[in-house]
């Protein structure tokens, strides 16, 4: 068992067991960053340019930290330094990018289906590191780990997902990667940010109540009300949606004893997480964030490894 | 086993060069003081166990073990179709100043200890690399040589040597398959 892919677009594209391939090879690789010296030789003479067209500091230094550690060479390309503010489009950026000879290209792109499009037009690999409200694999990835680490296993795990569905590219990870690992996601939000359909992209039940979702659940995946992301017609107020969809001690009671709770970050504090629980003794962020750096190792170490056809 | 394999080694013979290997390393190093084991994944982590027990039997004291995975120091990475799985580099101990014997089953090209090398080095600085293997087949590409063989087996490019683990991953014979 090989992971055949040039590119990493989304979990959607992926089987369970190159995802199982990917979260044992990170769980292997998680050593390397516990060492004095961090860094082994393997993609020593590779070039990852991270290519980010929207706001990123976790994921970008993330994918950064696990380039360096391979010992492959980074360039940052962030869309506000860029010829992108004069006018360049996404596809004379790549060309431009591609006779530089880059080995991989990471992205965050506000367009979902943006890393599809590169990832046709050039010959290097394509690791997606957000594309609108499509996917968010790395993230889906590590979330996934988090919960393996805790769990011993993601089948028949509860997962409850709370808040904003429609515009969550990490809901969207998560929901394609746990339900090809065998896990049931249950969704809770306002009516108005939970899309239409949204049972049919895996084992996923929509529930009317947060609490619905939370009880028995080994893990609470609160996402973040996206301000930049949304007009202001969404939500009534930001204490409301706190009111009926934030996360507190009370309502975490609900869940199972040993339940975590996750949180793509960054959190609003007081609005979808009070600071009790993300502070709190189940509270698995800032392992997230430790396991990030491992899952893009595995990664960026899996898409390198194949002879490039597209040539 | 098929017609076009013999046994270099059973079990009896293995057992015996790896008490002879375990005397070796003590005389060497006169004793187990700062001495350590690491082993290549995964023949070599098994038989590091194995010489382990033998060095606590002889002297009365306990010797670390390490493993190491040498997938992410290969020198080869670029000729597979795709990357082989990264196994886990498993050293709980501090080898800086310590003595390290490292252990394989097969010697051959010496590219595998080459990487196993590099992978130790970035643990820390050991005072001494020793090399000890159950059996060296010949062949090397780089000038690495080993401090204790369990056998000299000389071989064609052609042939294949094997140490075959029981399910308790005790070695319990050497094949070579041509």
């Amino acid at each position: 068992m090989g992971f055949k892919h040039k590119d990493i677009i989304g979990l959607q594209d992926l089987t369970a067991e190159e995802i199982e391939l990917l979260l044992n090879t990170a769980e292997n690789l998680k050593e390397i960053n516990s060492r004095d010296i961090k860094k082994v030789p393997t993609l020593r003479g590779k070039t990852v340019v991270n290519l980010f067209y929207e706001a990123s500091t976790r994921t970008r230094t993330s994918f950064e930290i696990a380039a360096k550690r391979l010992s492959a060479d980074t360039i940052n390309i962030t869309a506000s330094t860029s010829s992108v503010v004069k006018g360049e489009t996404l596809s004379d950026t790549a060309r431009n990018i591609l006779a530089m000879k880059p080995d991989i290209i990471v992205m965050r792109h506000a367009a979902s289906g943006a890393h599809h499009y590169l990832a046709q037009r050039v010959s290097c690999s394509v690791i997606n590191a957000g594309d609108g409200a499509h996917e968010h694999p790395s993230q889906g990835l590590l979330d996934m780990l988090t919960m393996r680490q805790k769990f011993g296993k993601l089948a028949g795990l509860k997962v409850a997902i709370v808040g904003d569905i429609t515009h969550s590219r990490v809901a969207r990870s998560d929901i394609y990667g746990l339900s090809k690992m065998g896990a049931n996601v249950f969704l809770a939000g306002p009516p108005t940010m939970m899309p239409p359909g949204v049972e049919r992209l895996g084992n996923v039940t929509v529930c009317k109540d947060m609490r619905e979702a939370v009880e028995g659940a080994d893990v609470v995946m609160m996402l973040r009300i996206q301000l930049e992301r949304q007009g202001k017609t969404l939500l009534p107020t930001l204490k409301e949606y706190s009111r009926y969809y934030g996360l507190n001690n009370n309502v975490l009671q609900l869940a199972g004893k040993d339940a975590i709770v996750m949180h793509p970050g960054p959190i609003n504090r007081g609005v979808e997480l009070c600071s009790h629980v993300a502070d709190g003794a189940q509270s698995h962020i800032l392992k997230q964030v430790e396991n990030g750096v491992a899952v893009r190792m595995s990664m960026l170490y899996h898409v390198s490894g194949g002879e490039l056809t597209a040539e | 086993m098929g017609a076009d394999s013999t046994v270099i080694l059973d079990g009896v013979g293995v057992k015996r060069a790896l008490t002879r290997i375990a005397h070796e390393i003590l005389e060497r190093n006169k004793g187990v003081r700062d001495l350590v084991l690491v082993g290549i994944r995964t023949g070599g982590v098994h038989l590091a166990h194995d010489l382990a027990l033998r060095l606590e039997e002889i002297e009365g004291e306990k010797v670390p073990v390490g493993a190491v995975d040498i997938t992410l120091y290969r020198d080869d990475i670029k000729g597979h179709a795709e990357h082989l799985p990264v196994g886990k580099t498993d050293i709980p101990f501090s080898i800086e100043g310590m003595k390290v014997v490292l252990v394989d089953d097969v010697l051959y090209t010496g590219r595998t200890i080459r990487a196993a090398m590099d992978a130790i080095m970035d643990h820390g600085r050991p005072s001494c690399v020793q090399l000890g293997v159950l059996v060296d087949r010949g062949h090397r590409e780089l000038p690495i040589r080993a401090d204790f063989v369990g056998r000299n087996v000389p071989t064609s490019r052609k042939e294949n040597v094997q140490v075959v683990f029981d399910a308790e991953n005790t070695p319990t014979e050497v094949i070579l398959q041509k």
